[in-house]
Protein backbone atom coordinates (compact mmCIF):
# COMPACT_ATOMS: atom_id res chain seq x y z
CA UNK A 1 0.00 0.00 0.00
CA UNK A 2 1.54 3.24 -1.19
CA UNK A 3 -0.78 5.77 0.43
CA UNK A 4 -1.44 5.21 4.11
CA UNK A 5 -3.68 7.99 5.31
CA UNK A 6 -7.34 7.39 4.70
CA UNK A 7 -8.05 10.89 3.44
CA UNK A 8 -5.24 10.79 0.87
CA UNK A 9 -6.46 7.43 -0.36
CA UNK A 10 -9.94 8.77 -1.01
CA UNK A 11 -8.44 11.75 -2.82
CA UNK A 12 -6.40 9.43 -5.07
CA UNK A 13 -9.49 7.34 -5.83
CA UNK A 14 -11.50 10.43 -6.66
CA UNK A 15 -8.85 11.58 -9.15
CA UNK A 16 -8.82 8.09 -10.66
CA UNK A 17 -12.57 8.09 -11.16
CA UNK A 18 -12.57 11.59 -12.63
CA UNK A 19 -9.96 10.51 -15.18
CA UNK A 20 -11.18 6.98 -15.81
CA UNK A 21 -14.94 7.31 -16.14
CA UNK A 22 -15.20 10.09 -18.75
CA UNK A 23 -12.30 8.75 -20.80
CA UNK A 24 -12.99 5.02 -20.90
CA UNK A 25 -16.46 4.21 -19.64
CA UNK A 26 -18.28 7.12 -21.27
CA UNK A 27 -17.49 6.26 -24.93
CA UNK A 28 -18.82 2.74 -24.54
CA UNK A 29 -21.91 3.91 -22.66
CA UNK A 30 -22.59 6.57 -25.28
CA UNK A 31 -22.44 4.07 -28.15
CA UNK A 32 -24.60 1.61 -26.20
CA UNK A 33 -27.14 4.31 -25.37
CA UNK A 34 -27.26 5.71 -28.89
CA UNK A 35 -27.78 2.27 -30.43
CA UNK A 36 -31.15 2.03 -28.67
CA UNK A 37 -32.37 5.59 -29.14
CA UNK A 38 -33.90 7.76 -31.85
CA UNK A 39 -32.77 11.21 -30.67
CA UNK A 40 -29.91 12.63 -28.70
CA UNK A 41 -30.30 16.35 -28.26
CA UNK A 42 -30.02 16.76 -24.49
CA UNK A 43 -27.81 15.19 -21.88
CA UNK A 44 -29.42 11.77 -22.31
CA UNK A 45 -30.64 9.84 -25.37
CA UNK A 46 -34.39 9.80 -25.91
CA UNK A 47 -36.96 7.74 -27.79
CA UNK A 48 -35.99 4.18 -26.85
CA UNK A 49 -36.24 1.77 -29.79
CA UNK A 50 -34.93 -1.57 -30.97
CA UNK A 51 -35.33 -0.70 -34.66
CA UNK A 52 -31.60 -0.09 -35.14
CA UNK A 53 -30.83 -3.54 -33.78
CA UNK A 54 -33.45 -5.05 -36.05
CA UNK A 55 -31.76 -3.33 -38.99
CA UNK A 56 -28.31 -4.38 -37.76
CA UNK A 57 -29.13 -8.09 -37.58
CA UNK A 58 -30.71 -8.68 -40.97
CA UNK A 59 -30.07 -8.26 -44.68
CA UNK A 60 -26.97 -6.30 -45.60
CA UNK A 61 -25.76 -5.93 -42.01
CA UNK A 62 -26.12 -9.63 -41.23
CA UNK A 63 -24.16 -10.46 -44.37
CA UNK A 64 -21.46 -8.00 -43.32
CA UNK A 65 -21.25 -9.68 -39.92
CA UNK A 66 -20.81 -13.11 -41.54
CA UNK A 67 -18.21 -11.63 -43.86
CA UNK A 68 -16.30 -10.21 -40.90
CA UNK A 69 -16.47 -13.48 -38.97
CA UNK A 70 -15.30 -15.61 -41.92
CA UNK A 71 -12.50 -13.17 -42.73
CA UNK A 72 -11.33 -12.98 -39.12
CA UNK A 73 -11.36 -16.75 -38.58
CA UNK A 74 -9.53 -17.43 -41.85
CA UNK A 75 -6.97 -14.67 -41.27
CA UNK A 76 -6.26 -15.68 -37.66
CA UNK A 77 -5.81 -19.36 -38.53
CA UNK A 78 -3.45 -18.53 -41.40
CA UNK A 79 -1.58 -15.95 -39.29
CA UNK A 80 -1.30 -18.33 -36.35
CA UNK A 81 0.18 -21.04 -38.59
CA UNK A 82 2.70 -18.70 -40.20
CA UNK A 83 3.55 -16.88 -36.97
CA UNK A 84 3.99 -20.07 -34.92
CA UNK A 85 6.08 -21.69 -37.64
CA UNK A 86 8.31 -18.61 -37.81
CA UNK A 87 8.63 -18.43 -34.02
CA UNK A 88 9.50 -22.13 -33.70
CA UNK A 89 12.00 -21.93 -36.56
CA UNK A 90 13.42 -18.73 -35.11
CA UNK A 91 14.04 -20.34 -31.72
CA UNK A 92 16.43 -22.84 -33.37
CA UNK A 93 18.43 -20.19 -35.22
CA UNK A 94 21.66 -18.56 -34.13
CA UNK A 95 21.24 -15.21 -32.38
CA UNK A 96 22.15 -13.13 -35.43
CA UNK A 97 19.80 -14.97 -37.77
CA UNK A 98 17.02 -14.83 -35.22
CA UNK A 99 17.36 -11.07 -34.94
CA UNK A 100 16.90 -10.75 -38.73
CA UNK A 101 13.83 -13.00 -38.65
CA UNK A 102 12.31 -11.07 -35.74
CA UNK A 103 12.89 -7.75 -37.51
CA UNK A 104 11.27 -9.09 -40.69
CA UNK A 105 8.20 -10.28 -38.84
CA UNK A 106 7.79 -7.12 -36.74
CA UNK A 107 7.86 -4.99 -39.90
CA UNK A 108 4.11 -5.29 -40.70
CA UNK A 109 3.38 -3.60 -37.33
CA UNK A 110 5.58 -0.64 -38.15
CA UNK A 111 4.26 -0.20 -41.70
CA UNK A 112 0.92 1.68 -41.70
CA UNK A 113 -1.96 -0.69 -42.41
CA UNK A 114 -3.29 1.69 -45.08
CA UNK A 115 0.01 1.18 -46.89
CA UNK A 116 -0.26 -2.59 -46.45
CA UNK A 117 -3.70 -2.32 -48.05
CA UNK A 118 -2.37 -0.20 -50.91
CA UNK A 119 0.58 -2.58 -51.44
CA UNK A 120 -1.63 -5.68 -51.54
CA UNK A 121 -4.01 -3.87 -53.89
CA UNK A 122 -1.20 -2.85 -56.25
CA UNK A 123 0.51 -6.26 -56.18
CA UNK A 124 -2.52 -8.50 -56.64
CA UNK A 125 -4.36 -6.40 -59.22
CA UNK A 126 -1.87 -7.61 -61.83
CA UNK A 127 -0.59 -10.98 -63.00
CA UNK A 128 0.79 -13.44 -61.93
CA UNK A 129 -1.60 -13.48 -58.95
CA UNK A 130 -4.92 -11.74 -59.69
CA UNK A 131 -6.91 -11.46 -56.46
CA UNK A 132 -8.49 -8.03 -56.84
CA UNK A 133 -12.29 -8.17 -56.65
CA UNK A 134 -12.32 -11.45 -54.71
CA UNK A 135 -12.66 -12.08 -51.00
CA UNK A 136 -9.12 -13.47 -50.95
CA UNK A 137 -7.57 -10.03 -51.26
CA UNK A 138 -9.25 -8.96 -48.00
CA UNK A 139 -8.21 -12.16 -46.23
CA UNK A 140 -4.64 -11.80 -47.54
CA UNK A 141 -4.33 -8.24 -46.23
CA UNK A 142 -5.76 -9.16 -42.82
CA UNK A 143 -3.42 -12.14 -42.56
CA UNK A 144 -0.36 -9.99 -43.31
CA UNK A 145 -1.46 -7.45 -40.70
CA UNK A 146 -2.07 -9.88 -37.83
CA UNK A 147 0.78 -12.34 -38.47
CA UNK A 148 3.21 -9.98 -36.74
CA UNK A 149 1.16 -10.07 -33.52
CA UNK A 150 0.87 -13.88 -33.64
CA UNK A 151 4.62 -14.22 -34.15
CA UNK A 152 5.41 -11.82 -31.32
CA UNK A 153 3.25 -13.47 -28.72
CA UNK A 154 4.27 -17.03 -29.64
CA UNK A 155 7.99 -16.21 -29.64
CA UNK A 156 7.61 -14.45 -26.28
CA UNK A 157 5.96 -17.61 -24.91
CA UNK A 158 8.72 -19.79 -26.40
CA UNK A 159 11.43 -17.98 -24.45
CA UNK A 160 9.53 -18.67 -21.22
CA UNK A 161 9.16 -22.38 -22.02
CA UNK A 162 11.17 -24.67 -19.75
CA UNK A 163 13.58 -26.58 -22.07
CA UNK A 164 13.77 -29.48 -19.58
CA UNK A 165 10.57 -31.08 -20.94
CA UNK A 166 11.68 -31.29 -24.54
CA UNK A 167 15.19 -32.34 -23.51
CA UNK A 168 13.74 -35.14 -21.39
CA UNK A 169 11.53 -36.27 -24.28
CA UNK A 170 14.43 -36.16 -26.74
CA UNK A 171 16.74 -38.02 -24.35
CA UNK A 172 14.13 -40.77 -24.11
CA UNK A 173 14.41 -41.17 -27.87
CA UNK A 174 11.47 -39.14 -29.15
CA UNK A 175 11.88 -37.87 -32.69
CA UNK A 176 11.84 -34.07 -33.26
CA UNK A 177 8.36 -34.23 -34.80
CA UNK A 178 7.05 -36.16 -31.80
CA UNK A 179 8.69 -33.72 -29.39
CA UNK A 180 7.05 -30.87 -31.30
CA UNK A 181 3.53 -32.29 -31.42
CA UNK A 182 3.41 -34.08 -28.07
CA UNK A 183 5.50 -31.78 -25.86
CA UNK A 184 6.13 -28.29 -27.19
CA UNK A 185 2.81 -27.46 -28.87
CA UNK A 186 0.69 -28.72 -25.93
CA UNK A 187 2.83 -26.63 -23.57
CA UNK A 188 2.34 -23.65 -25.89
CA UNK A 189 -1.41 -24.16 -26.21
CA UNK A 190 -2.44 -21.41 -23.74
CA UNK A 191 -0.31 -18.84 -25.58
CA UNK A 192 -1.53 -20.11 -28.95
CA UNK A 193 -5.17 -19.59 -28.01
CA UNK A 194 -4.33 -16.17 -26.56
CA UNK A 195 -2.60 -15.25 -29.83
CA UNK A 196 -5.57 -16.56 -31.81
CA UNK A 197 -7.92 -14.37 -29.79
CA UNK A 198 -5.74 -11.31 -30.34
CA UNK A 199 -5.55 -11.94 -34.10
CA UNK A 200 -9.31 -12.48 -34.29
CA UNK A 201 -10.13 -9.25 -32.43
CA UNK A 202 -7.69 -7.23 -34.54
CA UNK A 203 -9.10 -8.62 -37.77
CA UNK A 204 -12.72 -8.04 -36.68
CA UNK A 205 -12.05 -4.33 -36.11
CA UNK A 206 -9.72 -3.81 -39.08
CA UNK A 207 -10.81 -0.81 -41.13
CA UNK A 208 -7.82 0.90 -42.74
CA UNK A 209 -6.49 -1.79 -45.08
CA UNK A 210 -10.03 -3.06 -45.74
CA UNK A 211 -11.17 0.37 -46.93
CA UNK A 212 -8.45 0.24 -49.58
CA UNK A 213 -9.41 -3.05 -51.18
CA UNK A 214 -12.80 -4.53 -50.23
CA UNK A 215 -14.84 -5.76 -53.21
CA UNK A 216 -18.56 -4.81 -53.23
CA UNK A 217 -19.68 -8.38 -52.47
CA UNK A 218 -17.34 -8.82 -49.49
CA UNK A 219 -18.05 -5.88 -47.16
CA UNK A 220 -16.91 -6.43 -43.57
CA UNK A 221 -18.90 -4.89 -40.70
CA UNK A 222 -16.50 -2.00 -39.84
CA UNK A 223 -16.88 -0.71 -43.43
CA UNK A 224 -20.66 -0.82 -43.00
CA UNK A 225 -20.40 1.13 -39.72
CA UNK A 226 -18.31 3.74 -41.51
CA UNK A 227 -20.76 3.92 -44.44
CA UNK A 228 -23.66 4.47 -42.01
CA UNK A 229 -21.79 7.15 -40.06
CA UNK A 230 -20.66 8.87 -43.23
CA UNK A 231 -24.19 9.34 -44.50
CA UNK A 232 -25.25 10.67 -41.08
CA UNK A 233 -27.03 7.56 -39.78
CA UNK A 234 -25.15 7.67 -36.47
CA UNK A 235 -27.74 5.64 -34.52
CA UNK A 236 -27.82 2.78 -37.04
CA UNK A 237 -24.02 2.87 -37.12
CA UNK A 238 -23.90 2.59 -33.32
CA UNK A 239 -26.16 -0.47 -33.33
CA UNK A 240 -23.94 -2.13 -35.95
CA UNK A 241 -20.88 -1.25 -33.84
CA UNK A 242 -22.49 -2.83 -30.76
CA UNK A 243 -23.20 -5.99 -32.78
CA UNK A 244 -19.54 -6.00 -33.87
CA UNK A 245 -18.33 -5.66 -30.27
CA UNK A 246 -20.71 -8.32 -29.00
CA UNK A 247 -19.64 -10.81 -31.69
CA UNK A 248 -15.96 -10.16 -30.94
CA UNK A 249 -16.46 -10.59 -27.20
CA UNK A 250 -18.47 -13.80 -27.64
CA UNK A 251 -15.72 -15.41 -29.72
CA UNK A 252 -13.01 -14.18 -27.33
CA UNK A 253 -14.95 -15.66 -24.42
CA UNK A 254 -15.23 -19.02 -26.22
CA UNK A 255 -11.48 -18.95 -26.98
CA UNK A 256 -10.65 -18.19 -23.35
CA UNK A 257 -12.70 -21.23 -22.29
CA UNK A 258 -10.42 -23.37 -24.45
CA UNK A 259 -7.45 -21.81 -22.70
CA UNK A 260 -8.63 -22.57 -19.18
CA UNK A 261 -9.51 -26.16 -20.10
CA UNK A 262 -6.07 -26.63 -21.63
CA UNK A 263 -4.23 -25.30 -18.60
CA UNK A 264 -5.73 -28.00 -16.36
CA UNK A 265 -3.93 -30.71 -18.27
CA UNK B 1 27.99 -33.05 -45.17
CA UNK B 2 26.07 -31.59 -48.08
CA UNK B 3 23.83 -34.63 -48.57
CA UNK B 4 23.19 -34.75 -44.83
CA UNK B 5 21.82 -31.21 -45.04
CA UNK B 6 19.56 -32.15 -47.92
CA UNK B 7 18.00 -35.13 -46.18
CA UNK B 8 14.80 -34.32 -44.33
CA UNK B 9 15.73 -36.50 -41.36
CA UNK B 10 18.41 -34.05 -40.32
CA UNK B 11 15.97 -31.18 -40.23
CA UNK B 12 16.16 -30.92 -36.48
CA UNK B 13 15.51 -27.22 -36.54
CA UNK B 14 12.81 -27.53 -33.90
CA UNK B 15 15.00 -28.54 -30.99
CA UNK B 16 16.69 -25.64 -29.31
CA UNK B 17 20.45 -25.24 -29.65
CA UNK B 18 20.50 -27.53 -32.65
CA UNK B 19 24.05 -28.22 -33.75
CA UNK B 20 23.01 -28.09 -37.44
CA UNK B 21 22.46 -24.45 -38.38
CA UNK B 22 21.64 -25.26 -42.00
CA UNK B 23 18.70 -27.44 -41.08
CA UNK B 24 17.42 -24.66 -38.84
CA UNK B 25 17.75 -22.14 -41.67
CA UNK B 26 15.86 -24.46 -44.02
CA UNK B 27 12.98 -24.65 -41.56
CA UNK B 28 12.91 -20.86 -41.29
CA UNK B 29 12.60 -20.55 -45.06
CA UNK B 30 8.86 -21.24 -45.69
CA UNK B 31 7.48 -18.47 -43.43
CA UNK B 32 10.06 -16.03 -44.77
CA UNK B 33 9.12 -16.89 -48.37
CA UNK B 34 5.43 -16.39 -47.53
CA UNK B 35 6.18 -13.03 -45.91
CA UNK B 36 8.25 -11.99 -48.93
CA UNK B 37 5.50 -12.96 -51.37
CA UNK B 38 2.59 -11.33 -49.53
CA UNK B 39 4.29 -8.37 -47.85
CA UNK B 40 7.77 -7.47 -49.14
CA UNK B 41 7.01 -7.97 -52.85
CA UNK B 42 3.85 -5.78 -52.64
CA UNK B 43 5.85 -3.10 -50.79
CA UNK B 44 8.51 -3.20 -53.49
CA UNK B 45 5.81 -2.72 -56.12
CA UNK B 46 4.56 0.36 -54.24
CA UNK B 47 8.07 1.84 -54.34
CA UNK B 48 8.31 1.05 -58.07
CA UNK B 49 4.92 2.59 -58.81
CA UNK B 50 5.90 5.77 -56.94
CA UNK B 51 8.57 6.39 -59.63
CA UNK B 52 6.18 5.83 -62.52
CA UNK B 53 3.89 8.80 -63.17
CA UNK B 54 0.74 8.30 -65.23
CA UNK B 55 2.36 10.18 -68.10
CA UNK B 56 4.79 7.25 -68.54
CA UNK B 57 8.49 6.68 -68.08
CA UNK B 58 10.45 6.61 -64.86
CA UNK B 59 10.92 9.87 -62.99
CA UNK B 60 10.75 11.65 -59.67
CA UNK B 61 7.68 13.51 -60.89
CA UNK B 62 5.21 11.98 -58.35
CA UNK B 63 7.49 13.00 -55.47
CA UNK B 64 7.94 16.52 -56.84
CA UNK B 65 4.17 16.91 -57.24
CA UNK B 66 3.48 15.56 -53.76
CA UNK B 67 6.09 17.67 -51.99
CA UNK B 68 4.90 20.77 -53.80
CA UNK B 69 1.30 20.33 -52.65
CA UNK B 70 0.04 22.26 -49.64
CA UNK B 71 -2.12 19.31 -48.56
CA UNK B 72 0.85 16.97 -48.21
CA UNK B 73 2.94 19.38 -46.13
CA UNK B 74 -0.05 19.99 -43.89
CA UNK B 75 -0.70 16.24 -43.45
CA UNK B 76 2.99 15.56 -42.79
CA UNK B 77 3.15 18.20 -40.05
CA UNK B 78 -0.12 17.03 -38.45
CA UNK B 79 1.07 13.40 -38.40
CA UNK B 80 4.49 14.25 -37.03
CA UNK B 81 3.31 16.34 -34.07
CA UNK B 82 0.10 14.44 -33.30
CA UNK B 83 1.73 11.03 -32.79
CA UNK B 84 4.39 12.02 -30.19
CA UNK B 85 1.86 14.25 -28.40
CA UNK B 86 -0.64 11.38 -28.15
CA UNK B 87 2.11 9.00 -27.02
CA UNK B 88 3.21 11.40 -24.28
CA UNK B 89 -0.38 11.78 -23.12
CA UNK B 90 -0.88 8.00 -23.07
CA UNK B 91 2.35 7.44 -21.11
CA UNK B 92 1.51 9.99 -18.41
CA UNK B 93 -2.14 8.99 -18.08
CA UNK B 94 -1.42 5.25 -18.32
CA UNK B 95 1.30 5.46 -15.66
CA UNK B 96 -0.96 7.36 -13.25
CA UNK B 97 -3.95 5.04 -13.71
CA UNK B 98 -1.85 1.85 -13.50
CA UNK B 99 -0.19 3.21 -10.36
CA UNK B 100 -3.56 3.61 -8.63
CA UNK B 101 -4.83 0.19 -9.75
CA UNK B 102 -1.67 -1.59 -8.60
CA UNK B 103 -0.63 0.26 -5.46
CA UNK B 104 -3.71 2.04 -4.09
CA UNK B 105 -6.16 -0.76 -4.87
CA UNK B 106 -9.86 -0.17 -4.31
CA UNK B 107 -12.74 -2.63 -4.32
CA UNK B 108 -13.27 -3.48 -7.99
CA UNK B 109 -9.71 -2.65 -9.11
CA UNK B 110 -9.42 -6.19 -10.52
CA UNK B 111 -12.57 -5.64 -12.56
CA UNK B 112 -11.14 -2.39 -13.92
CA UNK B 113 -7.95 -4.22 -14.95
CA UNK B 114 -10.05 -6.82 -16.76
CA UNK B 115 -12.09 -4.06 -18.40
CA UNK B 116 -8.81 -2.67 -19.79
CA UNK B 117 -8.12 -6.06 -21.42
CA UNK B 118 -11.56 -6.06 -23.04
CA UNK B 119 -11.11 -2.48 -24.17
CA UNK B 120 -8.04 -3.50 -26.19
CA UNK B 121 -10.13 -5.79 -28.37
CA UNK B 122 -12.43 -3.01 -29.63
CA UNK B 123 -11.77 -1.14 -32.88
CA UNK B 124 -10.43 2.40 -32.61
CA UNK B 125 -13.19 4.10 -34.60
CA UNK B 126 -15.59 3.29 -31.78
CA UNK B 127 -14.08 6.13 -29.74
CA UNK B 128 -14.62 8.66 -32.51
CA UNK B 129 -18.14 7.35 -33.01
CA UNK B 130 -18.85 8.02 -29.32
CA UNK B 131 -17.21 11.45 -29.47
CA UNK B 132 -19.45 12.31 -32.43
CA UNK B 133 -22.39 12.06 -30.04
CA UNK B 134 -20.64 13.98 -27.27
CA UNK B 135 -19.20 16.84 -29.32
CA UNK B 136 -20.98 16.48 -32.66
CA UNK B 137 -23.59 18.75 -34.22
CA UNK B 138 -26.50 17.97 -31.88
CA UNK B 139 -24.56 16.22 -29.16
CA UNK B 140 -24.33 16.40 -25.41
CA UNK B 141 -21.96 19.36 -25.34
CA UNK B 142 -23.68 20.95 -28.33
CA UNK B 143 -22.61 22.14 -31.74
CA UNK B 144 -19.02 22.69 -30.84
CA UNK B 145 -16.65 22.06 -33.74
CA UNK B 146 -14.08 20.44 -31.47
CA UNK B 147 -13.88 17.10 -33.29
CA UNK B 148 -12.89 18.64 -36.60
CA UNK B 149 -9.71 20.07 -35.05
CA UNK B 150 -6.53 18.07 -34.36
CA UNK B 151 -7.33 18.36 -30.64
CA UNK B 152 -10.35 16.14 -31.09
CA UNK B 153 -8.15 13.52 -32.77
CA UNK B 154 -5.60 13.92 -29.97
CA UNK B 155 -8.29 13.27 -27.33
CA UNK B 156 -9.56 10.21 -29.20
CA UNK B 157 -6.04 8.79 -29.66
CA UNK B 158 -5.13 9.28 -25.99
CA UNK B 159 -8.40 7.61 -24.97
CA UNK B 160 -7.97 4.65 -27.27
CA UNK B 161 -4.24 3.99 -26.83
CA UNK B 162 -3.80 4.53 -23.06
CA UNK B 163 -4.80 0.91 -22.27
CA UNK B 164 -1.96 -0.24 -24.56
CA UNK B 165 0.43 1.40 -22.08
CA UNK B 166 -1.45 0.23 -18.98
CA UNK B 167 -1.35 -3.47 -19.78
CA UNK B 168 2.45 -3.93 -19.82
CA UNK B 169 2.69 -1.57 -16.83
CA UNK B 170 0.20 -3.61 -14.77
CA UNK B 171 2.13 -6.78 -15.67
CA UNK B 172 5.39 -5.15 -14.53
CA UNK B 173 3.83 -3.83 -11.31
CA UNK B 174 2.49 -7.28 -10.48
CA UNK B 175 6.06 -8.57 -10.39
CA UNK B 176 7.35 -5.73 -8.20
CA UNK B 177 8.15 -6.87 -4.68
CA UNK B 178 5.99 -4.79 -2.32
CA UNK B 179 8.59 -5.30 0.42
CA UNK B 180 10.69 -2.70 -1.41
CA UNK B 181 7.90 -0.17 -1.04
CA UNK B 182 7.40 -1.02 2.62
CA UNK B 183 11.12 -0.71 3.27
CA UNK B 184 11.30 2.67 1.54
CA UNK B 185 8.19 3.81 3.40
CA UNK B 186 9.47 2.67 6.79
CA UNK B 187 12.72 4.55 6.15
CA UNK B 188 10.67 7.73 5.85
CA UNK B 189 10.24 8.12 2.07
CA UNK B 190 6.92 9.65 1.14
CA UNK B 191 4.71 8.48 -1.71
CA UNK B 192 6.04 10.81 -4.47
CA UNK B 193 9.61 9.83 -3.65
CA UNK B 194 8.78 6.10 -3.63
CA UNK B 195 7.12 6.50 -7.03
CA UNK B 196 10.10 8.37 -8.43
CA UNK B 197 12.92 6.30 -6.99
CA UNK B 198 11.51 2.79 -6.61
CA UNK B 199 8.54 2.30 -8.93
CA UNK B 200 9.57 4.40 -11.94
CA UNK B 201 12.93 2.64 -12.52
CA UNK B 202 11.16 -0.72 -12.39
CA UNK B 203 8.50 0.50 -14.81
CA UNK B 204 10.89 1.88 -17.46
CA UNK B 205 11.07 -1.26 -19.65
CA UNK B 206 7.29 -1.56 -19.69
CA UNK B 207 6.93 2.16 -20.43
CA UNK B 208 9.42 1.86 -23.28
CA UNK B 209 7.66 -1.16 -24.74
CA UNK B 210 4.19 0.34 -24.45
CA UNK B 211 5.37 3.75 -25.65
CA UNK B 212 7.05 2.44 -28.80
CA UNK B 213 3.98 0.44 -29.75
CA UNK B 214 1.65 3.39 -29.14
CA UNK B 215 3.90 5.78 -31.07
CA UNK B 216 3.87 3.62 -34.18
CA UNK B 217 0.15 2.88 -33.87
CA UNK B 218 -0.58 6.61 -33.57
CA UNK B 219 1.56 7.38 -36.63
CA UNK B 220 -0.42 4.79 -38.56
CA UNK B 221 -3.88 5.50 -37.13
CA UNK B 222 -6.57 5.74 -39.77
CA UNK B 223 -9.99 4.87 -38.36
CA UNK B 224 -10.05 7.61 -35.71
CA UNK B 225 -9.17 10.32 -38.24
CA UNK B 226 -11.50 8.98 -40.92
CA UNK B 227 -14.51 8.88 -38.60
CA UNK B 228 -14.19 12.53 -37.56
CA UNK B 229 -15.32 13.26 -41.10
CA UNK B 230 -13.25 16.41 -40.91
CA UNK B 231 -11.72 17.98 -43.95
CA UNK B 232 -9.52 20.01 -41.59
CA UNK B 233 -7.52 17.09 -40.21
CA UNK B 234 -5.57 14.98 -42.68
CA UNK B 235 -2.74 12.69 -41.68
CA UNK B 236 -0.49 10.74 -44.02
CA UNK B 237 -2.58 7.52 -43.87
CA UNK B 238 -5.80 9.39 -44.73
CA UNK B 239 -3.93 11.19 -47.53
CA UNK B 240 -2.86 7.82 -48.98
CA UNK B 241 -6.48 6.68 -48.88
CA UNK B 242 -7.76 9.91 -50.42
CA UNK B 243 -5.26 9.90 -53.26
CA UNK B 244 -5.65 6.21 -54.11
CA UNK B 245 -9.38 5.60 -53.67
CA UNK B 246 -11.02 9.01 -54.05
CA UNK B 247 -8.71 10.57 -56.68
CA UNK B 248 -7.36 7.34 -58.32
CA UNK B 249 -3.90 8.95 -58.34
CA UNK B 250 -1.88 5.78 -57.68
CA UNK B 251 1.65 7.15 -58.29
CA UNK B 252 0.90 10.04 -55.88
CA UNK B 253 -0.58 7.68 -53.27
CA UNK B 254 2.47 5.43 -53.55
CA UNK B 255 4.83 8.39 -53.10
CA UNK B 256 2.98 9.48 -49.93
CA UNK B 257 2.98 5.84 -48.76
CA UNK B 258 6.77 5.60 -49.19
CA UNK B 259 7.26 8.76 -47.11
CA UNK B 260 4.86 7.43 -44.47
CA UNK B 261 6.63 4.05 -44.27
CA UNK B 262 10.04 5.73 -43.97
CA UNK B 263 8.85 7.92 -41.08
CA UNK B 264 7.04 5.10 -39.23
CA UNK B 265 9.74 2.46 -39.63
CA UNK B 266 12.47 5.02 -38.93
CA UNK B 267 10.88 6.31 -35.72
CA UNK B 268 10.01 2.80 -34.56
CA UNK B 269 13.56 1.58 -35.19
CA UNK B 270 15.02 4.64 -33.46
CA UNK B 271 12.77 4.14 -30.46
CA UNK B 272 13.77 0.49 -30.14
CA UNK B 273 17.48 1.31 -30.35
CA UNK B 274 17.19 4.15 -27.83
CA UNK B 275 15.13 2.15 -25.35
CA UNK B 276 17.60 -0.74 -25.61
CA UNK B 277 20.48 1.67 -24.94
CA UNK B 278 18.61 3.08 -21.96
CA UNK B 279 18.73 -0.38 -20.46
CA UNK B 280 15.08 -0.97 -21.01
Amino acid sequence: MLVHSRKARWAVWAVFLVLFLPLFALPLLVVLGASAATHWSGALPSGPTLDHYRAATRGEALQALTTSLVTAVAASLLALTAGTWAALAGAALTKRHRRVLDALFVLPVAVPSVVVGLAVLVAFSQPPLLLNGTRWIVITAHTVLVTAFAHQSVSAALTRLDPAYEQAAASLGARPARVLFRVRLPLLLPSLTAAAGLCFALSMGELSATMMLYPPDWTPLPVLVYAATDRGALFTGSAAAVVLMAATLLVLFAVSRVRTRASYR
Amino acid sequence: MAEAVESPRVARGWSRGSPRPFGALAWALPPVVALALFFLYPLALVVRQSFRPDTGGTSLRPYADVFASEGFRHALWTTVWLAPASTAGCLVLGFLLALVIAFVPFPGAKAVARFIDVYLSFPSFLITLALLFVYGGTGIVGSFQFLTTPWGVLLAEVTYFTPFVMRPLLAAFAQLDTAQLEAAGSLGARAPRIVRQVILPEALPALAAGGSLVLVLCLNEFGIVLFTGAKGVTTLPTLVYGKAILESDYPGACAVAVVNVLISVGLYGLYRVVSRRAGA
